[in-house]
């Protein structure tokens, strides 16, 4: 028997996030995401994990943190409304240090919204939806298979960078059936908790950076003595009120990810090797921007799709080499105009970036992404 | 060859587990499938929606655009979801459930839940009664491969009521 079946976007983040070692889910049920939670639910006491449903969203998010703090990997997800509520906790991950993936299944907002509606109007709550200055990795798939691989680089890259990871999907992707071929265990690289490299008697420091800037912490119960704090601390974990130590600390919190910018930035390209204008997309909106494509090339114009995968980090490198190259750049995102913004700035005046935007709780058709290019194709000759 | 397919109704009337189960069944014969499905906040009672787009090439768009078949198990659905059909196309209508038939050439009317109730009985099997009529229409997947699918899906105390709905929605269509 063949290994393909049928599953959904949300069932395949589920098996991802197993795949990459979350054995810890708390979480509150809310449309479009609460099949991953029945994913987990189902899946975690088969492989000793714990789900726990808690009473809300923010406790939800405070409970996956105290279980990765003590060394568990850890998963949570929500949309709209409950994302809101667990943002305070993300900064607290961004400050303290704590792996942790949060998905995102978004919903049409503000506020409650739509609730079984897609949108992809959390672009920009999930780069800045904490306050303070914080780096954000937030990574979002077009495809069910994608949904499986994505949530286990989130897992991955949290660890890694001991940063909390957005997952940020659709309703389209989350609620899609498809056609899909998981891999084997074997052909997966799962990045594995950091452990402390010195012993106490050594002078171990929980906070003190190794050679990749991200600190070893341990984790609760080995031993250490830890103290984990939001607020800025020096190596000892320990809050310390000066200018030094807080410019140090911001800065390390950056540069981590910065250094490995171009590793964990993904953007996916089709076909672009004599494309004259390109569409910009992500998360389900390219599946239908790719048919838009597919159906201007008919029509003789030569026209590619850039995908992003990772949306944060912003493909800032990838995005200014396009526009060097092509003679216009349409942006296709389902919310009144978020990514653009970046893809313009990136872009910096080298061709005309136009928005194709979307928000009335429908998803695009292709021929609506259709007559964006050629508008921006009988822009660009007039 | 692409195949698009809406299956409508109220939500509990099975029509989204159905689409699921066909879709289910068209990946099991090697083939490309995408179901997606689109109802209201209240789970019960409102209108739902499903759709299977199946062909043997990759499928992105996942939204079907001019279906070639549409089943309609209330007749809110068939007035609303009929539109865009094919030209070509067949719209399926539950017979008692669907007093009204919309002005379309080719129109398939099966009693389905008439059937569920009184030769399975319960009207809880009108969905695969439905997707019995549907195998047999669509004529693209084989009968024994939906079979698999649905004692794959039900619990399995139902399989034999279930394969009974199943065969008596293909035979009711001549």
């Amino acid at each position: 028997m063949s290994k393909a079946r049928l599953m959904q976007g949300n069932e395949a983040c589920a098996e991802g996030a197993l795949a990459a070692g979350v054995r810890f889910f708390g979480g509150y049920p809310i449309t479009p995401s609460t099949e991953i939670a029945e994913g987990m639910a189902k899946l975690l006491p088969q492989v000793g994990g714990k789900f726990v449903q808690m009473e809300d969203e923010i406790a939800s998010m405070g409970v996956v943190l105290g279980a990765s703090l003590a060394g568990k990997k850890a998963l949570t997800a929500s949309s709209g409304p409950g994302i809101s509520l667990k943002q305070e906790l993300i900064g607290y991950a961004a400050a303290a240090e704590i792996p942790v993936v949060i998905v995102n299944v978004q919903r049409v907002g503000p506020s409650t919204g739509q609730p079984t509606a897609p949108s992809q109007g959390d672009v920009m709550q999930a780069r800045w939806g904490t306050h303070g200055d914080h780096p954000m990795i937030a990574l979002s798939p077009w495809s069910v298979r994608e949904a499986f691989d994505t949530a286990v680089m989130a897992v991955n890259y949290s660890e890694r960078f001991r940063t909390p990871v957005i997952l940020l999907m659709d309703e389209i992707v989350g609620h899609l059936r498809e056609k899909v071929e998981l891999p084997s265990a074997e052909e997966i690289e799962v990045y594995p908790r950091r452990q402390p490299d010195k012993t106490r008697a050594e002078g171990y420091q929980p906070y003190a950076p190794a050679e990749d800037l991200v600190p070893n912490i341990a984790d609760f119960g080995q031993g250490y003595h830890i103290h984990v704090t939001g607020l800025i601390h020096d190596e000892t974990g320990f809050p310390v009120g000066s200018p030094k130590v807080t410019r140090e600390a911001i800065d390390r919190m950056h540069k981590k990810i910065d250094i490995a910018r171009d590793e964990i930035t993904h953007v996916e390209e089709y076909c672009m090797e004599d494309a004259e204008y390109a569409v910009v997309a992500f998360g389900g909106t390219a599946r239908t921007a790719y048919e838009a494509v597919l159906a201007a090339r008919e029509k003789g114009i030569k026209v590619g799709m850039v995908r992003l995968v990772t949306i944060w980090p912003f493909a800032d490198k990838a995005i200014k080499a396009l526009a060097a190259k092509v003679k216009g750049i349409l942006v296709a995102e389902l919310n009144y105009g978020q990514i653009v913004g970046e893809v313009e700035r990136a872009a910096a005046g080298q061709c005309p970036v136009e928005l194709c935007a979307k928000y009335d709780m429908t998803i695009f058709e292709p021929e609506e992404i259709l007559e964006g290019i050629e508008d921006l194709v009988a822009g660009g000759n007039k | 060859m692409r195949k698009q397919i809406r299956l409508s109704g109220s939500g509990g009337q099975g029509v989204i587990t159905a689409a699921i189960i066909y879709a289910e069944a068209a990946v099991a014969e090697g083939k490309e499938a995408v179901q997606s499905q689109s109802y209201g906040p209240e789970a019960r009672g409102g209108a739902s929606k499903s759709e299977v787009i199946i062909d043997d090439g990759p499928i992105y768009h996942p939204h079907v655009k001019t279906p070639d078949v549409v089943l309609a198990m209330t007749q809110k659905a068939a007035d609303k979801y009929y539109g865009d059909l094919h030209e070509d196309g067949i719209l399926v209508l539950d017979t008692d459930l669907v007093p009204e038939p919309p002005a379309f050439k080719n129109i398939v009317r099966v009693p389905i839940t008439k059937i569920a109730i009184e030769q399975v009985g319960k009207s809880l099997f009108a969905n695969i009664v439905a997707l019995g009529v549907l195998t047999k229409i669509i004529g693209l997947v084989d009968l024994e491969t939906v079979k698999t699918a649905v004692s794959h899906r039900v619990p399995p105390h139902t399989i034999e009521a279930n394969m009974k709905a199943l065969q008596l929605g293909y035979d009711a269509v001549k």
